[in-house]
């Protein structure tokens, strides 16, 4: 058995997974202060928001007649939606890093891994699609 | 006495930015769309209050948890849900992205160094985040009250999981597992305290990847981050070194977060006001943090965070059954 530091792959990830959050906090303070100085208008304005933080995320949908899933990227000129991006960034740093690593571990031959690797990203897809909801209640 | 410089210089530009944001929020309360929308139903307070009162929680939140030895996701969920106004749905969400942004940020340097280690992260990763999805899929369906139970049993269980598990530095493998084989789960990392090289391996990994299926449906169902119990299983169950199991349970959460935090934001539970202000809150207090932690018994603190997560588990209890 030989001792295994950190990994070529695993450095890949590191540097990767690094870079892409960087990112995702930059764009974060900066839409989130574009949101609260009020540059850009809100779908749902700011002194609005308390009406629904009390009632369920399927209540606020309805009644701020917003559609759930990937509906958002059609209503980016509204500072609230614009904050979706850099959430959205840093909800999908681990997809790419994992679509990076496929190709490491390739390389390597490692192909159980490979196969680990490629059901992930399945799985972080289908969680991303918006396609699994439930009723709500 | 290094520290000491560091310490005040973050001190100083936290507070700035602590002050920044509460001069905003005083400037938009004053205004008459502050003034006109209370802060929610069977609330008197302003609802730009709730934000600055949620900003101040969630940076304390951030050094407690660091000087606990907890991710920031376990002590957010039962104490926002248990004293603020905010509904569990928008709460949970804005725990799982919390959990997810601290493993973010911390996954670059512990893969560095060797002490989170992918191989062990990959497997367990996908069982954890595909039950995740299950569990977020499930807490999204269930009435709020039967979840807010679930959740108070459930952090009196953290408690008890907190006060009676051992923990062990460098655990006895004899023999690794077939699977453990076929995977590769081994490594060897430098123990920067000893300046010692160790070598780990694994067993009992069919054991341990079937309790990640019921670690991630309860992560993904009350948003709590998933430490608390990564730790324990890899550590004292599959024999992974104690400081392994923390960095690579630390890494994992980057994964089983992420899967469930996706549900949550396509059923419409991401609010910016409550999320962004959490997230910086919390990050500015890790990073407030990490220096105290120098200087502080890790001991006292842990009974304190302890004490905290009773106290909001008991009140998640109550709130559940309406009381």
């Amino acid at each position: 058995m030989s001792p295994l530091k950190a990994s070529e792959a695993q450095l890949f990830y590191a540097n990767l997974l690094n870079k892409l959050t960087l990112f995702g906090f930059l764009v974060l303070i900066i839409t989130f202060l574009i949101y609260v100085s009020g540059i850009i208008g809100s779908y749902v304005p700011l002194g609005q928001v308390s009406y629904f933080w009390t009632k369920s995320s399927h209540h606020y949908l309805e009644n701020a007649n917003i559609q759930p899933g990937w509906a958002w990227l059609a209503h980016l000129n509204y500072a609230d939606f614009l904050v979706y991006v850099p959430i959205t960034i840093l909800a999908g740093v681990t997809m790419v890093c994992y679509l990076g690593v496929i190709f490491k571990f390739l390389k390597t031959k490692e192909y159980i891994l490979v196969v680990i690797a490629i059901l992930e990203v399945i799985v972080l897809a289908a969680a991303a699609s918006g396609l699994l909801k439930t009723g709500g209640h | 006495m290094g520290n000491r410089p560091t310490y005040f210089k973050r001190a100083a530009l936290v507070f700035v930015l602590l002050a920044a944001f509460a001069l905003w929020l005083w400037i938009m309360g004053g205004t008459a769309l502050g003034a006109a929308n209370p802060g929610g139903q069977g609330s008197s307070l302003p609802w730009w209050a709730w934000v600055l009162i949620l900003f101040v929680m969630t940076f304390v939140m951030g050094i407690v948890a660091v000087l606990g030895g907890v991710g920031g996701g376990v002590i957010f969920v039962p104490i926002v849900s248990g004293f603020f106004p905010f509904h569990l749905d928008f709460v949970r969400c804005a725990g799982l992205l919390v959990a997810l942004s601290g493993a973010l940020s911390a996954g670059p340097g512990l893969l560095r160094v060797g002490m989170a280690d992918l191989r062990l992260a990959l497997p367990t990763a996908l069982i954890a985040s595909t039950a995740s999805i299950v569990g977020a899929l499930m807490g999204l369906a269930l009435p709020a009250n039967v979840v807010q139970v679930s959740l108070g049993i459930t952090i009196l269980g953290i408690v008890a999981i907190m006060l009676l598990a051992k923990k062990s530095e460098y655990p006895e493998v004899r023999e690794m597992d077939n699977m453990a084989k076929m995977l590769g789960i081994y490594g060897a990392y430098t123990d920067f305290s000893t300046h010692q090289e160790v070598q780990w391996k694994v067993h009992r990994t069919p054991i341990g990847f079937g309790l990640f299926i019921i670690i991630g449906v309860m992560a993904g169902m009350f948003g709590l981050g998933a430490g608390w119990a990564n730790v324990p299983v890899l550590n004292l169950l599959m024999g992974a070194p104690l400081k392994v199991s923390v960095a690579t349970s630390k890494f994992l959460l980057s994964i089983t977060d992420t899967s469930a935090a996706w549900i949550y934001i396509n059923s419409g539970a991401m609010l910016p006001l409550i999320v962004v202000p959490s997230l910086i809150g919390v990050m500015l207090g890790s990073w407030v943090g990490v220096p105290i932690l120098t200087r502080t018994k890790p001991t006292i603190i842990r009974y304190i965070v302890i004490g905290l997560l009773l106290f909001a588990g008991a009140r998640a209890l109550l709130k559940g059954f309406g009381i």
